[in-house]
């Protein structure tokens, strides 16, 4: 017979504990509501952190459950970045308008207001007028959706381009970095009306909770990551687990097979690419407002590679996999590039870690990939035996 | 049996200015057992090829079921759909999955995406499988990864994922090779009985095996249809002495 949820998914109850054991524990450690022992900044990290765990388990499911190496995810998390950005941005801007333009003898037309506005916001690249782009700028509810449909969009047309062409492989890969490129300069352009190399900045500071201290924000804003990070785990286990997680591991391991079972593949892949480029929309708007800032470098091509790289040291193929290494690399990227390890003295050579730590990273991925190809996840199979090995 | 289920009229393939298949025309009718034989390169891979999609022809026509339906303008998924299964020589089954994954991912339901997802449309799925794990001998297994079964066995499933699609016409290339006697027995089993509703083709290099089938035999040649009609009959043919059994 055919199991339960939950019988097939064993990682989703234990994840969900764990995931909230450390909400709680992180609560009580807490400057707003707890002991105050941990420090507001490092409570952003965590927050962002979760967020990064989510789009790994996003990039897990396109490229370890189906195959699909696809080096643009982070792209689809930049864009839902800047989607919430653009709506923080002007609201805020709006916000100091207005106050300082109350105390003019005369009341401001609403022509002034937008002009003021844009002259705030645009100023950096020599420019006072809205691109088309802002025109949704004032809505919270537009730029909400922007955040998953634009990614979903984006994703619905190069996938369908690319996938309907049936390339696959390495080559799938570099068209998926291209776009990754083709993106990066189009944000970095001052024409594009996104403040070019400059980015979006001051997300921290959130419209209508200015009496809220940072330390609260970037309290709800963990809660909100921890809650995403719950439901987009959820979400993933119950794709993957039932039929159409057999489907799309299936296309990965012999997809000309699945075509002549019947299945139409480009538009599974299809799914899954869209699916997946939306949740890492979602993990975007999550991150950013913690994060503070946004600008074009976030996207490069380079950080849709360190994403593939977090996926295969952590283990692919299996959700909490991604989570471990997404957490585990980044973390420790944070702790090495942020000057707090320790050099180390080898008399004629000192090895600064801020130097090194891209080294040290490079060695372990190229490790994992030789002697652990299953990755630090898959060092859980030799603890929990699955009966049948299907659900992972 | 007027009205063939599946008609291959005049086609032609060039792979690199070599014709791997030089106007084959054969029909098929419904219930039918056919075995096509001949010696490597004679096109027997390519002919699958091409009434499954893979490989389209340069010349000819290919048309299916009663309203004559070409399927050179149809993707290997919709050829699928409708009602053309195809098993591979090697045997092809999803590796990392189970038994009954495998059977259940190849049961004839809707294939979209989102009828996948909230398994709309499906009846009795478990029944189906169990019907069809009895049918090839694998109840006892549906639970093993399909990976750990035996050659033989994988045959099998394959075969059952076959049944499973229930098409209307059965492509199946070399299914007994690398099998022990015992197996093969229960293969022509398997195959005969399929037979019974609907039409199988079977491509085999095995003479044993294609007189065990006891049916129409089609005899390949350069791509192209050298001699047809029963074993007996076929194996006294002077051009098939020549080309493929006087070695």
């Amino acid at each position: 017979m055919e199991r339960s949820f939950v019988a097939r998914n064993p990682s989703v109850l234990w994840f969900l504990l764990a995931l909230s054991i450390f909400t709680i524990v992180v609560t009580i450690l807490s400057e707003a509501l707890g002991l105050g022992l941990m420090s507001t900044s490092f409570l952003k990290t965590l927050g962002k952190t979760l967020c990064l765990c989510l789009v790994a388990v996003a990039m897990d499911v396109v490229w370890g459950y189906c195959g699909i190496l696809s080096l643009g995810h982070f792209a689809f998390f930049g864009i839902g970045g800047y989607a919430v950005g653009m709506w923080l941005m002007y609201a805020r801007t709006e916000g100091i308008v207005l106050t300082s333009l109350a105390s003019a003898p005369l009341p401001p037309t609403p022509e002034e207001v937008t002009s003021a506005i844009g002259t705030q916001i645009f100023g950096v690249v020599g420019s006072s007028e809205f691109p088309a782009i802002w025109a949704f700028s004032d809505s919270l509810i537009l730029q909400l959706l922007a955040v998953v449909l634009v990614p979903g969009l984006l994703a619905l047309v190069f996938g369908w381009l690319a996938f309907r062409s049936r390339v696959t492989g390495v080559y799938l890969s570099i068209l998926t970095q291209a776009m990754t490129l083709a993106l990066s300069l189009y944000f970095f352009q001052n024409d594009t009306g996104l403040r070019g190399n400059n980015g979006l900045s001051g997300l921290q500071n959130i419209p209508g909770l200015e009496s809220v201290s940072q330390a609260t924000i970037s309290l709800w804003f963990f809660w909100a990551s921890a809650l995403a990070l719950g439901l987009g785990y959820v979400l993933f286990a119950w794709l993957v687990s039932g039929k159409l997680g057999s489907v799309i591991r299936a296309i990965r391991d012999n997809e000309a097979r699945v075509r002549f079972l019947g299945y139409h593949v480009e538009g599974y892949k299809l799914f899954v690419f869209t699916v997946t480029a939306m949740v890492a929309g979602i993990a975007g708007a999550l991150y950013y407002p913690q994060a503070g800032i946004i600008n074009p470098a976030e996207i490069a091509p380079v950080a849709s590679i360190y994403l593939a790289v977090w996926v295969a040291i952590g283990g692919r193929g299996r959700l909490y996999g991604a989570i471990i290494g997404a957490a585990l690399v980044s973390l420790m990227s944070s702790w090495f590039t942020g000057g707090s390890a320790p050099d180390i003295n080898l008399g004629i050579y000192v090895v600064k870690w801020t130097d090194w730590w891209l080294v040290l990273l490079g060695l372990t991925f190229v490790a994992v990939t030789l002697f652990f190809p299953k990755g630090i996840g898959g060092l859980f199979d030799r603890l929990v035996r699955n009966p049948d090995g299907g659900a992972r | 049996m007027n009205g063939s289920l599946l008609e291959v009229s005049g086609v032609t393939v060039t792979f690199d200015g070599f014709r791997a298949i030089n106007n084959l025309s054969l029909q098929i009718g419904e219930p039918e057992l056919r075995a096509v034989i001949g010696p490597n390169g004679a096109g027997k891979t390519t002919f699958m090829d091409i009434v499954t999609g893979k490989t389209k022809p340069d010349e000819g026509r290919v048309l299916w079921g009663e309203k004559s339906v070409s399927l050179l303008e149809m993707s290997e998924s919709q050829i699928a759909q409708a009602g053309i299964g195809r098993k591979f020589q090697k045997p092809t089954v999803f590796e990392a999955q189970t038994v009954r994954e495998n059977i259940v991912m190849a049961l004839r339901n809707p294939r979209g995406p989102f009828d996948v997802l909230f398994r709309r449309g499906e009846v009795a799925s478990e029944e189906r499988v169990r019907g069809i794990s009895d049918e090839i001998g694998l109840t006892e297994a549906l639970d093993k990864v399909s990976g750990t079964l035996s050659h033989g066995q994988k045959q099998w499933l394959e075969i059952g994922m076959l049944l499973a699609q229930d098409p209307r016409l059965l492509l199946v290339d070399e299914p007994a090779a690398g099998m022990t006697p015992a197996e093969r027995e229960h293969t022509t089993d398997l195959l005969v009985r399929a037979a019974r509703t609907r039409a199988v083709i079977v491509v085999e290099h095995d003479m044993e095996f294609v007189r065990r089938l006891d049916c129409k035999v089609t005899v390949l040649h350069e791509g192209s249809v050298l001699a047809e009609g029963r074993l007996d009959h076929v194996t006294q043919n002077q051009d098939v002495i020549d080309v493929y059994l006087g070695r």
